[in-house]
């Protein structure tokens, strides 16, 4: 580990590849099935994946779609020509000999993507994203003669979507691949399951003490978030530990070893290949119409910073807000966001629900088991809790528990008080009543009453907690207080 | 005289009753084996033809080419025999799905019967270049065929079949329907879909039929033409049937200077002039026509076409199906040994120069070169065709040469696609139309016409086709 006045001196520069796996039932270029995750290997093929004599691909509509999409979230629109160019290396899970991707001409220019890391706000620049077929899978058995190849993923659609090199630590490098997340999610082109790879990161890490860029490394095939900023904190380390003994940077590729939280050496350059980029004849250059891309634009749901701009000024803080953003690409049919902003009655009432769904709902939809529910019940669940809570009808325990019930019926019951009410959540706020409890707890308990009386306040909150005990929980502790002063003339 | 009907005929009167589907299927494998010593057929589809020809027979005689026999080219995916490109790479190949082109002409009753032999995976001029040996000229056995469709033409030509199947890269369809002396039709790029066809230079390959007349090879156009879903590159057919052959009057016919000059056989020359005489007798108006280009149109072919066959044969590699030596210990060694020993000297020559010229380094000079020039021929074409309707010309500057006469030169063998390359460079119709003879050897006329002309072109071909009776 480097010393923070080393560290100082060099100026770290880092740009990120990412791979997304577009959500299509089909495949980039043929009819197959496009979701890998469970199916037997090389179930999921047909005549193009596999590659036969005379098999043509044709561009599959969805993921044009997607890719579209994937340009409003990164803050662009798609271009209205592009096409499709064959990169050409040999592999067993290549079955073509060639891949087919976007060289010069990709379907997104341009773009960017806003973080923010502690406290500063910044944008870093996308350059462009292609789409283009994942290759198949091999597996190399240990200790066995022969690989064995599975083409289920052969012809999955892509979208690479490149960075400009504008991150400067591992902490942007993060909030950079967080972000990318959140926007694939948001809208809606990739099921984004980092367990199944849908998103790989590739990190290029460079320093430099001068203006000019240092020799850049390739970190390649990063499947999480901690292993983006592991691995560009651990290059760049390496690299200036090597710089400072007089050493020079080699331009390579380096894999990341989870178990030793290590980058290592995969291939040189002296090792790349001619890829032999040429126009895929086979197909024709993708041209959009201005009246699809304005479509595309239409239907185009908000995205995490719209619904941050939002959620500010409704008085939300950073945390809050990104704890809600976070969760709402939990499910497809739970909204926060959308509850908090166009389905609440009185607008005092947004950061107490904020609150409940931070602290109940999410974390009791991430354990899973509750029931499909549709918006409309769960913006009135919402809603007559917090009509109890204003009425002093529920604890801040109580109404916690009582959402967690009401979320776990199959059933939101109709009339929801009296449900609570046959739950015995409902507290008791009858002053008549109260004083009951109050004037025998003042008759049972002489001592205290005497301490309070000569002064000692915080006794007072032990004889709350009796009169709690005596109501079995029901009373309003608030209203209790009161009275006992009440009772007691102070 | 063709022991086959018009191909009307035989359908119309399958369909009545008075002709068998299983006869007719009988008859062509009769002549096949008949004519066996032309090698102009790597494999018959006998019982599987015989098959549908009973279906035929004892069902419902449906079809507009009910029970009406054919020959596919062996790159054709087809059902009934192995596919092998004419290469060893893909001997045993048995396809698991059919081509386009096959399924439409099934799906009207036609009935696949052989498939015919050709330049291993159709690199050639000749059918030497075939691993399954040469196909001969019906015409005279010392010389070849013409290629790489020369298995196809041969066997329309021998009878063995009243129409074949053929693909046309640089005018494997047009060349060796000249050299064997029937019509040969390479239709406007797209317009018949390319899906389970082995891929030669997919920015080039067309499909098109081989027939006796050009009535039959017009019907076979109807069929096969159209837009296909697993061909993304294929486009609108023309609304009117492809059958429609009325006569245009008042045509300007451009004869190609570039094509008459220096290098065309006297013998062939003569006999085209004729024919431009005739259509000049007819009333069509005759002008000259240069193409400046034209002369770079081969240099361009022979840089575009090798780079797109590096990269359709990649998927050759011995890993999936064709050939593969089983003795390979890795990967790399499996590449090496299974791709050397299942391609043949052309196939390696062109995949050289292709991997050659979209390197690093030698893409600009070559590939993007090749394709400005290629936008430059197909402007002068566009612009060609503002004077005329159609342009006229040899297919080949000489008759079919003698087998083996260019052995070990192959510029010779790339010399005789010098009048066909440039329409698929520009992707226009063009027809070989058989004319005449010179020596006793056949001589084919080419017509070509705008982009999507082809009904028109095809009445024109009818029209010439009648004057040279």
């Amino acid at each position: 580990m480097v010393s923070s006045d080393v560290r100082n001196k060099y100026k770290v520069t880092i740009g990120i590849e990412c791979h997304v796996q577009l959500k299509t039932k089909s495949k980039l270029f043929s009819g197959a099935d496009n979701d890998a995750k469970v199916a037997s290997p090389n179930t999921l093929v047909n005549h193009i994946d596999f590659g036969l004599p005379g098999a043509l691909p044709v561009v599959n509509k969805e993921a044009i779609h997607l890719a579209s999409r994937a340009a409003f979230a990164l803050g662009t629109q798609p271009q209205l020509f592009s096409k499709f160019d064959r990169k050409h290396y040999f592999y067993p899970d290549l079955p073509m000999g060639y891949q087919i991707t976007q060289f010069d001409l990709p379907i997104v220019v341009g773009g960017g993507v806003a973080i923010e890391v502690g406290g500063e706000k910044l944008v870093i620049g996308v350059t462009r994203a292609h789409l283009e077929a994942d290759a198949g899978k091999s597996i190399h058995p240990p200790g066995k003669d022969y690989t064995l190849v599975d083409l289920n993923r052969a012809g999955t659609p892509l979208l690479e979507i490149v960075s400009e090199p504008d991150m400067h630590s591992p902490e942007e490098a993060k909030a950079y691949v967080q972000e990318l997340y959140l926007l694939m999610k948001y809208a809606d082109v990739s099921e984004a399951n980092l367990y199944y790879g849908n998103m790989r990161f590739d990190v290029n890490v460079s320093v430099s003490q001068t203006d000019e860029l240092g020799t850049r490394t390739e970190t390649k095939n990063l499947n999480s978030f901690r292993s983006v900023e592991k691995a560009a904190e651990y290059e760049i380390n390496r690299q200036i530990e090597l710089l400072e003994k007089g050493n020079t940077i080699a331009q390579e590729t380096r894999g990341w070893g989870e178990a030793k939280q290590k980058t290592l050496s995969q291939r040189g350059k002296e090792e790349a290949h001619d890829y032999r980029y040429m126009p895929d004849p086979d197909l024709p250059p993708v041209t959009l119409s201005p009246e699809y891309i304005d479509s595309v634009k239409q239907e185009m749901p908000l995205m995490p910073g719209q619904w941050r701009d939002l959620l500010e000024p409704l008085g939300l803080t950073f945390d809050q807000i990104e704890s809600l953003i976070e969760a709402e690409v939990d499910h497809t049919s739970i909204s926060y966001l959308s509850l908090l902003k166009n389905d609440l009655q009185n607008k005092d009432q947004v950061i107490g629900t904020a609150n409940m769904m931070i602290n109940t709902e999410i974390p009791l939809r991430r354990e899973g088991n509750l029931p499909e529910i549709s918006g409309e019940q769960r913006a009135r669940i919402y809603n007559e809790l917090d009509d109890l809570l204003q009425a002093k009808q529920l604890s801040s325990t109580a109404a916690k528990s009582l959402l967690g019930d009401l979320l776990a019926a199959t059933d939101t019951p109709e009339d929801i008080k009296a449900f609570a009410e046959g739950k015995g959540y409902i507290q008791i706020s009858d002053s008549n009543e109260i004083t009951n409890f109050v004037k025998s707890v003042i008759a049972d308990n002489p001592k205290a009453v005497e301490e309070l009386k000569a002064g000692e306040t915080k006794v007072i909150g032990f004889l709350v907690g009796q009169v709690m005990k005596l109501s079995k929980g029901k009373a309003n502790p608030g209203l209790a207080q009161d009275l006992i002063k009440q009772e007691l003339g102070l | 005289m063709s022991q086959w009907l018009p191909i009307e005929e035989i359908a119309e009167k399958v369909r009545s009753g008075e002709l068998k589907a299983v006869d007719l299927v009988n008859m062509a494998l009769k002549t096949i084996e008949d004519k066996n010593e032309y090698n102009a057929i790597i494999s018959t589809t006998k019982d599987r033809a015989l098959q549908r020809a009973q279906q035929i027979d004892s069902g419902e005689k449906k079809g507009r080419l009910v029970g009406v026999p054919f020959i596919a080219k062996d790159n054709f995916l087809a059902f009934g025999a192995e596919t092998t490109a004419g290469s060893n790479m893909l001997k045993g190949f048995v396809a698991p799905y059919q081509a386009t082109a096959i399924e439409k002409l099934e799906a009207e009753g036609a009935i696949c019967v052989a498939k015919a032999n050709l330049d291993a995976f159709a690199h050639g001029s000749s059918t030497e270049n075939s691993d399954f040996g040469v196909t001969h000229n019906p015409y005279d056995k010392t010389r070849v065929a013409g290629g790489s469709s020369g298995g196809s033409a041969a066997a329309v030509v021998l009878d063995m079949a009243p129409f074949a199947l053929g693909s046309d890269t640089g005018g494997s369809i047009r060349l060796p329907a000249s050299f064997c002396g029937c019509v040969g039709y390479k239709p406007t790029y797209g317009l018949v879909s390319r899906s389970g066809v082995v891929a030669m230079a997919s920015s080039l390959d067309v499909i098109g039929p081989l027939a006796r007349t050009v009535e039959d090879t017009a019907l076979i156009l109807d069929v096969l033409a159209g837009r296909d879903e697993l061909d993304s590159t294929t486009i609108d057919r023309d609304p009117e049937s492809y059958t429609i052959l009325a006569p245009a009057k008042n045509l300007k016919i451009g004869v190609i200077k570039e094509y008459m000059g220096e290098g065309l056989d006297d013998g062939v020359k003569n006999q085209i002039e004729v024919s431009i005489a005739k259509l000049r007798n007819s009333g069509a108006e005759i002008i000259e026509i240069s193409l400046p280009s034209l002369p770079l149109s081969l240099a361009v072919y022979y840089i575009i076409c090798p780079a797109e066959v590096s990269s359709n044969l990649s998927r050759y590699d011995g890993v999936r199906y064709g050939h593969t030596d089983k003795s390979a210990k890795t990967v790399e060694e499996n590449y090496i040994k299974s791709r050397g020993q299942g391609f043949g000297a052309e196939n390696k020559r062109r995949i050289i120069i292709g991997t050659h010229v979209l390197s690093s380094g030698y893409y600009d000079a070559y590939y993007k070169t090749a394709q400005t020039v290629r936008t430059k021929l197909i402007n002068e074409f566009n612009e060609a065709f503002k004077t005329v309707d159609f342009l006229i010309g040899p297919v080949t500057p000489n008759t079919a040469f003698e087998i083996g006469s260019h052995h070990n030169e192959p510029m010779l063998d790339y010399l005789t696609d010098i009048m066909t390359v440039a329409a698929n460079l520009v992707g226009i119709p063009a027809i070989s139309l058989p004319i005449g003879s010179v020596n006793g050897l056949p001589v084919g006329l080419q017509l070509m016409g705008k982009q999507h002309s082809d009904r028109q072109l095809l009445a024109l071909a009818k029209q010439t086709e009648e004057l040279s009776k």
